[in-house]
This record gives C-alpha cells, structure tokens and sequence, in this order.
C-alpha cells in the first residue's frame, strides 16, 4: 500500500485532484470539508492523506508518505541534498511561482545583481551593518548569492508579508515568491534583471525510501 | 576506527610543543556571541556554523573557530606582545546542496592552535618553522602565499580609486574579481538607467543613490586599463612553483611593477629567515595565491601542509597572518598578529595508516 499526500487545502488541492482525475484516479476528502482524510478511487493500494505543503517535503524524508505533491521551492529549501532523499515523478503544470529577489522600484541604479553587490557593500559602509534580504528561503537564497559571490548581505527570517519588510525598515530587498509581481509591484518592489533564483511548480514527489515496483505500477498505472 | 581518545593524546603532544615554543594555554569558550562572528564572516557563517539561541544573550554559535575568541581575549587584555595555544573541539555544518554526500565530512573535530602577537618582522617565520617543525614526521607538503602581495598588486594598477577598492574588496571571490578586471579593461559605456517614478523606500536614502550613482556617470568617463596590466596581473596570481623558482619570477615581475617589489623584499626576507631555521626553501611550494582560498581575515602571509596522496582531504595544518583583524576585534587598539591550527585528528589516521 502506497501513501500520497496531497496539499490539504484550497486551490492547491483542488489542482491536484483534478491532475489525478484527468489520469484516471478520483481523490476526494472523506466525511465532510473539515476532515483531513481522503478516499481514492480507481487505483488500488493508494491511500490519501491530506498534509500541510509545508510539511509534505519533511514527511517524504522520512519516508512516512510514498508520494507527496508539494512545490519544487519547498522541496530544495526544507530537504538539503533533495536528489538524494526524493525523485520527481511528474510536473504537474500548476502552482507555477518563481523565487526572486526585489528590490525598491525607487532604486534606480540597480537593475542587476553586480548593481546589488555593489549598493550592498556601499549600504554596509553607510550604515555599519549589512543590508538585509528578508526571505523565508534561506538556504536557496543564501547558496544562489554564494554561488554568485556576493558577500555583504545578510539575511532576515520572514515568514509571511515578506513584501512588507522593506516600507516597515525592518529589510532593504526581499527574497519571496511571486507568480504574478502583484504584489511587489503593490509595495513598490522590482525584480532584478536576472533568471530567478528557482521556477517552481506543483510537483509529485517519491520518496526513495518507497518500494520501486510498488512506484513503478503506480506511474503505469497514471500514464507516466 | 581513530577514538577521540587517541585524536586528543595527539592533541596533547602538540600542545605541548607549542607550549615549549614560549606559548600560554587559553581555553576560549564553546559558545561564542554570534554577531561578532556574523559581522566578520557574513552570512556564510550560518551555513558552516551552528547557531542557537540564548534566553539572555540572544544568538550564540558553536565555536567554528579558535582565531576570533583568541583575537577577543587578547585585545581585551592590552594588545601586548604574546603567544597562545590551545586545544580544543571546533563545529562545522556541511549544507550538501542538493545532493548528500556517501562520506560527510566531520562535523566536529580537534584543533591544536598556536597565535602570536608580535610586532617582530621575524614573526611570520618563527610560527611557520615550528608547524614544519612539529609536522615533519608526518610528510606533509608546505604550500604558502601572501595576500599583500596580491594586494600591493591591485593597488599599483593605474585604475580610479573607486575601481581600485572594488577590486580590493572583491579579491576573495574569484568570479567576481575576474568580471570586474574584464569589465576595467573593455571601453566603459555609460549606463543609461531609467528614470524611476516610484518612491524610494526602505534605509537606502536618495542621497545614497546618488551617490552611487555619481559614481557611475564618473566612471563612464575611464579609459580602459591597458591590456598589459591585466597580463600582469594574471601572470602573478598563477604563479606556483618551489620558493626559489616562485621569488625569481616575482622579482621579474616586480621590475614591470616597481609597486609589489617591497613585498616582494618582505617575502625574500621572509624566506630567508625561513631558511634560517634549517628549512630547504627548494621544499616548498610558493602559490601566489593561496590566500585567495583561505579565510578572508588573511591579510599578509598564510601557509597551509597537505597531507601526501590524500585527494579531496583538508590541510591538515593551515594559518596565516591577520593583522586587520586585530584593529576591527581591538576597538581602536591592534596588534600584528599570524598564527595557525593543526588538526590532530588528520595526522591521527595519517600514523594509523
């Protein structure tokens, strides 16, 4: 028996749902909309369990769940060495959000990263400390600016109305997703002229610590 | 299977030859204020170091090294001429990315560590022949470099100040050096931002902005720097080879760039006194820049011993001098400063192998 976790919750599930049903497996909530248990139909040996995204890429880790539906961003921020604890079974063509850094849209001498490096170290010399990058993707946003070696930042945690930071000086430029800007664009945030740190999209995960042949009929099985 | 035990006896007996070299044992603390290290580290530190929270102290850090507390206690006290040692457990986070490791690195292990304060040009000397010394049964290949001599390079190139200090800054990361000295020598272009009608929020004030961007409309106005310059340059960061065969390519270069000829004379100087500890300077290896791939705090000479036919392991000895970083721990006070760790537990399965 297999177990799949799916986002318990709006729009998200519903997306999910409809993926499985267009391959021929019908997931519902059990009981009534309060009830975090699920029913599959049309497959045998698939169970369903609805889990907080945030925690699906936690619970195929550990291999407690077989199969998960949960962002790419939440996969490679929450899982270090990802490759190596799960596989990606399909993309699923929904949820689509890109991790980008802002900056204020008043900051018109800066349009790419070298531009951020060097107002960061400017800012660090100005104001004693360094500039701060308000993020809940810490460990993305720290190894894309690694690997880009910029140095004179540092990062703040923000959890949610991360585009807020910057208005209430509490950040300088942010690191969040975005799928439309609308909400930068509302805080008079701008996206650097830059690829984005991450596309991600809703994504069906395996954990490998799932029996393969048991993956593998699965995967037959929706056609993949 | 190497117990802690054994690591720890080996760690002793260095310790103890540091201690007859004139050292005084310090035992710095486990749990270190974070923002000290955060300030001098950047954000790198979170993810080598472990942090944690304390109810009163706020954030604190597992100890990712020995230099910062000593450079702290010692500035501290006086800044006076001194030397250190000690022994004790570092920690190290390995963030794998995206794929985890068949064999992870330690994430806690020993250092032995020997620091001195000292205004005597000697210095540099005394520290790196009593490692070779301590280390000489074990076989391991001495590799030095020095920083100043990298950065008296940088400042002798015939660029504005703002170009020079942006390749001073950025010495430590190799990409980003590269880019700007391919960018200083191409024709500058001006950059044609665009008018921005948005309100500028957040610290950054509009007199910041401007300033920068002075800068830039200053900088469009730079020629390029001579394509020479740049060979130079190039020519000295590769430099590798045995001492002798190193400073005498160095003593070529510096008749094209008078600038680094004084540290090159410090170098010289350096080596000899080297050798006047019975040294064979025909044994070590002279890589320009090696302290582009140690901590940035080095800002003069550093050293490092490779274990031999160990692929992919850690020097197993490293150091170096870092006296700018006496001035920013000593508030106001400083001291020049060099000095270097050991790892007891490498030479433990070196001797078990």
């Amino acid at each position: 028996m297999l177990k799949l976790a799916v986002p318990s919750k709006g729009r998200l599930m519903e997306q999910c749902f409809d993926w499985f049903a267009d391959h021929g497996v019908r997931l519902s909530r059990s009981g009534s909309d309060r009830e975090y248990a699920g029913r599959v139909e049309g497959v045998e040996n698939l169970s369903l369990q609805l889990l907080s995204a945030g925690e699906i890429p936690r619970e195929l880790g550990a291999g407690r769940i077989d199969l998960g539906v949960t962002g790419t961003d939440l996969v490679r921020e929450k899982l270090a060495g990802w490759r190596s604890v799960v596989t990606e079974i399909a993309q699923m063509g929904f949820g689509h959000a890109d991790l980008v850094l802002a900056v204020p849209a008043g900051w018109r001498d800066c349009e790419t990263l070298d531009d951020f490096a060097a107002i960061a170290r400017d800012f660090r010399r100005a104001h004693g400390f360094r500039l701060r990058i308000a993020t809940k993707y810490h460990r993305l946003v720290r190894a894309w600016l690694s690997a880009h070696e910029v140095a004179d930042y540092q990062l703040v945690d923000s959890q949610g109305a991360t585009e807020g930071t910057v208005a209430n000086l509490t950040a300088e430029a942010i690191a969040d997703i975005t799928s439309s800007g609308e909400t930068l664009r509302a805080n008079h945030l701008k996206i650097l002229g830059e690829p984005p740190i991450l596309q991600s999209q809703a994504t069906l995960f395996a954990s490998k610590a799932a029996k393969a042949d048991e993956v593998a009929a699965l995967m037959e099985r929706l056609g993949l | 299977m190497i117990t802690k035990r054994d690591k720890q006896a080996l760690g002793q007996r260095l310790l103890a030859g540091f201690r007859e070299a004139g050292a005084v044992e310090v035992a710095p603390d486990l749990l270190l204020p974070a923002d000290t290290l955060l300030d001098l580290y950047g954000e790198d530190i979170r993810a080598r170091a472990y942090l944690t929270d304390d109810p009163l102290r706020g954030e604190v850090a597992l100890r990712p090294d020995f230099t910062v507390p000593v450079v702290q206690m010692h500035m501290a006290g006086g800044a006076e001429p001194a030397r250190y040692c000690y022994l004790g457990e570092v920690f190290r986070k390995q963030d794998p990315g995206e794929t985890r490791p068949e064999h992870p690195r330690d994430n806690e292990y020993l250092q032995c560590g020997f620091e001195l304060f000292s205004r005597e040009p000697q210095a540099d000397a005394e520290v790196f022949a009593l490692f070779h010394r301590l280390l000489a049964p074990y076989e391991a290949q001495p590799v030095i470099g020095d920083m100043s001599l990298l950065m008296d390079a940088v400042r002798a190139l015939p660029l504005p100040e703002p170009r020079r200090d942006a390749l001073l800054h950025h010495i430590w990361r190799p990409g980003r050096f590269a880019a700007l000295l391919e960018r200083f020598a191409a024709p500058a272009a001006a950059r044609g931002l665009a008018a921005s009608d948005a309100p500028l929020t957040g610290l950054r004030s509009a007199e910041e902005m401007q300033a920068r961007l002075d800068r830039l409309a200053a900088d469009a106005d730079t020629p390029p720097l001579p394509a020479e310059w740049a060979e130079r340059l190039t020519r000295l960061f590769a430099i590798d080879a045995p001492a002798p065969e190193a400073l005498a390519e160095l003593r070529d270069l510096a008749a094209q760039m008078p600038a680094i000829a004084p540290a090159v004379d410090r170098l010289a100087a350096r080596l000899s006194a080297i050798a006047g500890h019975g040294i064979d300077l025909a044994s070590l290896r002279l890589d320009a820049s090696h302290g582009r791939h140690t901590m940035e705090y080095y800002d003069g000479f550093t050293f490092s011993f490779l274990a031999p036919d160990r692929e992919g392991w850690p020097p197993v000895a490293s150091g170096g001098r870092y006296d700018a970083m006496t001035a920013v721990l000593g508030g106001g006070r400083a001291i020049p400063a060099v000095g270097g760790i050991i790892r007891p537990g490498l030479l433990a399965e070196l001797e078990a192998s």
